[in-house]
């Protein structure tokens, strides 16, 4: 009698034109076929992004997620949290990413060996083995161009012989005899706003969802502290795991022992309205008169909140309604295009100065004799602000313990648009 | 040089060719062959040919190659067991690797291959692997027992690995003890039986230990383990709540949503007026706010978890609102579920926002979402009484711009606004009027239909728009006819001259010219209620609506008390029962949060369930039950659908004339009384027996009554009430002159007639009479409630006496609720007016207990059977319109019954309970 598999059974890998091209089975053989309830899922849904992401079969359940234009679908038999699973294929692409430097279908199939190897390191009968990448890169050593020629040449492996160090260490994100010339420690403070603002400028929502990310090249085994001017506003964060909890609890201070090379120290989410800034103000004007083949389209952008720091990387998008045949517009800076296919518009600003605001004004021309759209579009706008953290967060200083040398220290802030958008 | 040269291969016997490779001299060559049979095999080629080719690559050094040949075993092994026998002597030998990173290797590919001549050679290796002294050898061993277990538990079992499972949760390393969790959790759910995971105060402290040292996966798993357990008491409870807490901080989703779980589930057993009970609310919210900004998919489930947290909890979400506002490029599958979980969190406070919102939605391109935006309009009318004004008012404006899809929906929700609030927006009428050319999807036509007809006498040219539908009316979806067949018998019975010929039609076309059974039957009822009483007719078809709640698209109590259980899981997404879930259905056992200890009632809501199995339904999105509506104004003949047409079909064919004798005396009943008996008999329920009857017991000694002595009983008999009396003569002269006079009581019981003893009572004579009572009487509480004080009046003199009556006497025929009112009804009451009771030595099985209560008008709603236990969910209605919802629990084998009554008049619960144990009794 066969019972079921716990976990994960197999993986496919689904590229944006339906082709499977790479499963892998961590038990018994489940025919490709099972993905056909997958395809159907994708033919329904109107975009690519909008596949829902668990779909039951008679006898499995698929839990997919769309990255870099490649659906990881996972087979599941039995109950199995989907989070874990969804948590695993992004586990997957991550370490994908980190080995080869990109994520897309030429790259894994010119790695499918590694990419194998990868898997089946990753996980062992849906149990996750390995998925740090650290530990991982111990077990099997990413593709290079030189290990690929000596390997070749000398018949040697790509493969560790040993037992990574971190995989049993109650650091399990640090391996030993970590070594640098150079000792450095470079963190990044980057804040992503989030809002939806009316049709009449006042805001109906707005967060902040901030990351520190961090790069630490540093020798040896170093403790690290990290304290901030104003931690109050992070009342609600995730932590890395190598992040004391306990002390952050006592003291607001982040003590931890840093991976090796480049990881996600903490992200953070501030959502009391009177924390978050609106750093971009949109005027608008866009009309369709009932029984006309024109309409009006005038658009003014000016910097709002921004704590002095300039707007940059300006980038307006929005979906006219399926009426618009074309437009006539104007830029008074950067550049617009509109595809009369898809109706989308996108005007490419760049940097908004203060003095000469940027607009984009014309007309747009509607199917003859059609009604009136029903939907106004909306706009949406991306936008970086370097060197300031919209919250205000800032970090008051960085420590090390355990080490005796003095490493190189650096904090960066950005600020970028997340899901901004402004109705009309 | 890329590994995509392995794809080109000469078209010519590729497969002879890999194998001349395979067989190489020369290390690499063999290499690179095993490379290129992967990647065949990646691509889904059957290269199970080379399989003995590969098989012999095995023995080498070079542990790259090892693995790879390890990979293709692990692939090919099931389908060629005997081949695979050949390596089972490299693995033994592996097992004794000094690498340790080659013993676990060895162990964890051997209980990846599922054959099993080879797992009797993989328990020694395994033994001494599950004692390595290496951690990582130890925890990949712990893993293999449970894929050992998968393919043999027997052999796992009599080897006793199983034990040494056990032993490693006590292991100095936490990753080892999360994998002998999560392999123990794995074994332990196909023997939901067995005493696996002991969880124990000791073995919780050693998990809650190792949580905070394993990797996010170990978290995973014990957490999730940790949630089995059932706390002792509050204080325990809360000290593992402050040690799960800091998971919530956790970077992994999964993590943290399991750690969501175990503090849902544990604070259930916390006191919540404990100041540590605040907090823990305080702190459950960012974490769950913090999950949406993540990759949508990861918000889907989420979301899904949260639909089901703020059921459960709404206080904890209750000021995140605005998080849950739908953005323009969310995907559709996270804009439907956030739509859902707004409706969920409106309340007065916010209401204003939220139609704001939703009004905007109602714009959009996408049309799915625009009409959910519109329904959740008509959903927040209906829950928040405030905002029901500026709900029409939102719909008449959405209906103004004249968007198809947007008027229909707007339509159907209207109709269900005027539902809830009888006699309030009726003035919106003549708008909607205006609109019907543009109804073309049937479920809108319907409502329109239905509003006509409900309206009727305030819509001048009601006849006129209802024919204007009549023309049509074979073309229309079943739906649309049964709504314009009821609608236009609702026009006739409010403006009878007019409409006559209407009717008529309608009735034809619904009778003789239709092969629905559905619509037919429904024809035919009306056409011999309005030929033999019209009275009667009014009564049914104008008869006062349920009014319908917010409440309907609740999961009920009990399966969402199990999908809080399973927060997380697949089940948490879609809303069912784990044991739903087919393919993993062995057994699952049910869970159920744990009763809070500090107070001495029970906590445990109770409700509703399946009768099937616990198959429960999905939390429909709609707003009101999806037969309710249509046919809940046809007396509450959905009770048994598909059984009708049988039940009926052969009394029709007596024709017309002669149906009236059987179909008066149950029309005279109260609505849905008589008919609802009727269709019962089809019904899953089995024949009711006879009403019980408690024996007759002397009520007034003979000296006591200068020689009369009364004994009596009460009883019920069809659907009458009756005093029964004995009434003897023990004197030496005659009596006569009999009278007899209730004091006010508290139900109002009055004989309904004189005393009627017609004969004068001779000396040792003894008379029976029966007595019917009605229920109108003057009413004053009594103590005991079911206390009746009756004065007998005779030629000798006046006897007080007083008697106690049971209860069950008044439940009355139409006590059967409709499900959905019952699960509206069991949460509308407060849990204060709850009581619970013990029936003991009762030996009947469920089944009979049922249906033994019916034959008292106890009725069985739903059944639902959980761990062998039975829950039977019963409804019982009192003369004077009181309702009674009860839970028996009946395990099997266990003579004891456990009964929750809940009532709103709490009081009569002790006399009901005494019924129950009379009736069941007897």
């Amino acid at each position: 009698m066969q019972f079921p598999a716990k976990m994960i059974h197999s993986l496919f890998l689904v590229n944006s034109s339906g082709d499977i091209f790479l499963e892998k089975h961590w038990k018994s053989v489940v025919s490709r076929s099972v993905c056909d309830y997958f395809f159907e899922a994708q033919e329904r849904a109107s975009e690519p992004e909008n596949v829902p992401p668990v779909i039951p079969t008679p006898h499995h359940y698929l839990i997919s997620v769309l990255r870099h234009r490649i659906y990881f679908v996972a087979v599941i038999q039995s109950e199995v949290p989907p989070l874990f699973v969804i948590e695993f294929l992004h586990r997957v692409v991550d370490t994908f990413q980190d080995y080869f430097g990109v994520c897309t279908e030429a790259a894994i199939k010119d790695n499918v060996v590694v990419v194998y190897e990868l898997l089946e390191e990753m996980l062992d009968n849906g149990f996750p083995l390995a998925t740090e990448s650290n530990i991982l890169k111990e077990l099997i050593k990413p593709p290079t161009i030189l290990r690929t020629v000596v390997n070749t040449i000398t018949g040697s492996t790509n493969v560790g012989e040993q037992l990574p160090t971190g995989q049993l260490s109650v650091v399990p994100w640090r391996r030993t005899g970590v070594k640098y010339t150079n000792n450095e420690a470079y963190f990044d403070v980057v804040e992503e706003i989030d809002a939806i603002i009316d049709k009449s400028g006042s805001t109906i929502t707005a967060e902040i969802q901030g990351v520190i990310d961090a790069c630490v090249k540093l020798t040896g085994m170093p403790d690290l502290t990290l304290s901030f001017m104003n931690p109050r506003l992070l009342d609600d964060v995730s932590f890395h795991p190598c992040v004391r909890f306990k002390r952050w609890e006592a003291e607001r201070i982040l003590s931890f022992i840093p991976p090796d090379g480049n990881f996600r120290l903490l992200s953070y989410h501030v959502s009391c309205q009177n924390l978050v800034a609106i750093p971009v103000y949109v005027k608008h004007n866009i009309t369709f008169r009932e029984g006309s083949s024109q309409g009006r389209f005038e658009l003014t952008l000016g910097p709002k909140q921004t704590m002095g720091k300039g707007l940059e990387a300006v980038l307006i998008s929005s979906q006219l309604p399926r009426g618009v045949l074309n437009t006539n517009l104007n830029p008074s800076q950067g550049t617009y295009n509109f595809d009369p296919v898809t109706k989308l518009l996108s005007w490419d600003v760049g940097k908004i100065n203060p003095q000469k605001l940027p607009s984009l004004k014309g007309s747009m021309s509607l199917q003859a004799g059609a009604s009136k759209p029903d939907e106004n579009p909306t706009i949406n706008i991306q936008f970086k602000i370097q060197q300031s953290a919209l919250s205000g967060l800032k970090v008051n200083r960085l420590d090390m313990y355990g080490e005796k040398y003095k490493p190189f220290k650096g904090i960066k802030y950005m600020t970028k648009a997340g899901k901004f958008q402004v109705r009309t | 040089m890329t590994d995509s040269k392995y794809f080109t291969t000469t078209k010519k016997g590729e497969i002879f060719e890999l194998k001349a490779e395979l067989n190489s001299d020369k290390k690499e060559k063999k290499k690179e062959a095993v490379k290129k049979v992967i990647a065949s095999m990646t691509v889904g080629k059957d290269v199970s040919a080379l399989f003995p080719d590969v098989v012999n690559c095995m023995q080498t050094d070079n542990l790259e190659l090892k693995k790879l040949v390890y990979l293709y075993l692990m692939n090919y092994a099931k389908s060629q067991p005997d081949m695979a026998i050949m390596a089972v002597n490299t693995f033994v030998k592996d097992c004794e690797d000094p690498n340790p990173l080659i013993r676990a290797l060895a162990v964890r590919t051997m209980g990846c291959i599922r054959v099993d001549k080879i797992t009797e050679y993989l328990c020694e290796p395994l033994r001494k692997c599950l004692k390595d002294e290496d951690p990582y050898v130890r925890k990949t061993a712990a893993v293999c027992v449970a894929k050992l277990h998968d393919i043999n538990a027997q052999l796992v079992e009599d080897q006793g690995f199983l034990d040494t499972l056990k032993d490693l949760i006590s292991d100095s390393n936490p990753m080892v003890v999360a994998n002998a969790v999560a392999a123990l959790s794995e074994i332990a759910e196909s023997h939901p039986n067995s005493n696996l995971l002991d969880l124990n105060p000791q073995s919780i402290n050693k998990l809650l230990t190792a949580l905070n040292e394993c990797t996010e996966w170990g978290q995973i798993f014990i957490l999730d383990c940790l949630a089995n357990y059932t706390p002792r008491d509050d204080r325990e409870s809360q000290s593992i709540c402050e040690r799960v807490t800091p998971r919530l901080s956790h970077a992994n989703s999964a993590v943290v949503l399991s750690a969501v779980k175990v503090l849902m589930k544990f604070m259930e057993m916390l006191p919540k007026d404990l100041d540590y009970y605040g907090t823990l609310l305080k702190k459950l919210a960012p974490p769950l706010v913090t999950l949406l900004s993540a990759e949508p998919e990861l918000q889907y489930v989420a979301l899904r978890n949260i639909n089901l947290i703020v059921q459960k909890r709404p206080e904890i979400l209750k000021h995140e609102m605005k998080v849950f506002f739908v953005k323009y490029n969310d995907p559709i599958y996270v804009k439907l579920e956030k739509l859902d979980i707004m409706i969920r969190l409106a309340s007065q406070a916010n209401i204003a926002q939220v139609l704001a919102e939703l009004k905007e939605y109602a714009t959009e391109v996408d049309v799915d979402f625009v009409r959910k935006a519109v329904r959740a309009i008509g959903r927040c009318a209906i829950k928040v009484e405030q905002s029901a004004e500026r709900c029409v008012s939102t719909l008449l404006d959405l209906i103004q711009t004249k968007v198809n899809y947007v008027v229909q929906e707007a339509i159907v929700v209207i109709k269900d606004i005027f539902r809830k609030y009888p006699n309030k927006y009726e003035s919106v009428i003549a708008t909607l009027c205006e609109n019907l050319d543009s109804l073309d999807e049937p479920e809108a036509r319907a409502a329109m239909i239905w509003i006509v007809g409900e309206y009727a006498e305030r819509i001048d040219n009601a006849d006129e728009l209802l024919e204007s539908f009549l023309e049509g009316f074979h073309d229309e979806s079943t739906q649309v006819q049964l709504q314009l067949l009821t609608a236009i018998v609702k026009l006739f019975l409010k403006k009878p001259t007019e409409t006559q010929e209407l009717v008529q039609q309608v009735l034809s076309l619904a009778t003789q010219d239709s092969d629905n059974p559905d619509l037919r039957d429904r024809g035919y009822i009306y056409w011999r209620l309005l030929s033999t009483d019209p009275v009667a007719a009014k009564e049914v078809v104008l008869a006062e609506k349920p009014l319908i709640s917010e409440e309907t698209d609740l999961i009920e109590p009990t399966l969402l008390e199990e999908l809080i259980c399973h927060i997380g899981t697949l089940a948490s997404v879609y809303h069912k029962p784990p044991s739903a879930f087919v393919e993993g259905s062995r057994g699952v056992m049910h869970k159920r949060l744990p009763a809070r200890t500090g107070s001495g009632e029970g906590t445990e809501c109770p409700d509703v369930g399946n009768a099937a199995g616990g198959s429960a339904p999905e939390a429909a999105p709609s707003i009101i039950p999806s037969q309710g509506d249509l046919l809940g104004d046809l007396l509450n003949l959905d009770l048994a659908p598909p059984t009708t047409p049988a039940v009926l079909l052969p009394l029709m064919g007596a024709g017309f004339g002669a149906a009236p004798a059987v179909m008066p005396a149950s029309l005279n009943a109260p609505v849905g009384g008589g008919l609802g008996d009727l269709f019962d008999l089809g019904g899953g329920v089995g024949m009711p027996m006879g009403a019980y009857i408690p024996p007759k017991t002397v009520w007034l000694p003979a000296m006591k009554a200068k020689g009369l002595e009364i004994s009596g009983t009460f009883a019920r008999r069809a659907g009458v009430i009756q005093m029964e009396l004995v009434l003897t003569n023990k004197a030496m002269s005659v009596m006569t002159d009999f009278a007899i006079q209730f004091n006010r009581n508290s139900f109002g019981l009055a004989p309904a007639g004189p005393l009627q003893v017609l004969t004068p009572l001779g000396p040792n004579q003894t008379i029976e009479v029966s007595l019917p009572l009605s229920t109108v009487g003057p009413v004053m509480k009594m103590d005991p409630l079911n206390n009746l004080q009756v004065a007998v009046k005779n030629n000798i003199d006046v006897f007080y006496f007083s008697c106690q009556y049971p209860i069950s006497m008044l439940f009355v025929e139409d006590g059967k609720m409709e499900r959905q009112v019952f699960l509206a009804t069991w949460k509308d009451i407060p849990n204060d007016n709850e009581s619970q009771f013990q029936i003991q030595d009762c030996h009947l099985n469920s089944e009979a207990a049922s249906n033994k209560l019916q034959g008292s008008n106890i009725f069985t709603i739903a059944k639902r059977t959980v761990e062998g236990q039975d829950m039977l969910y019963m409804s019982i209605k009192l003369s004077n319109g009181i309702w009674v919802l009860a839970e028996l629990k009946v395990q099997a084998g266990n003579p004891n019954y456990t009964i929750s009554l809940k009532c709103r008049a709490p009081e009569v619960s002790q006399c009901v309970f005494q019924c129950y144990e009379a009736v069941l009794k007897n």
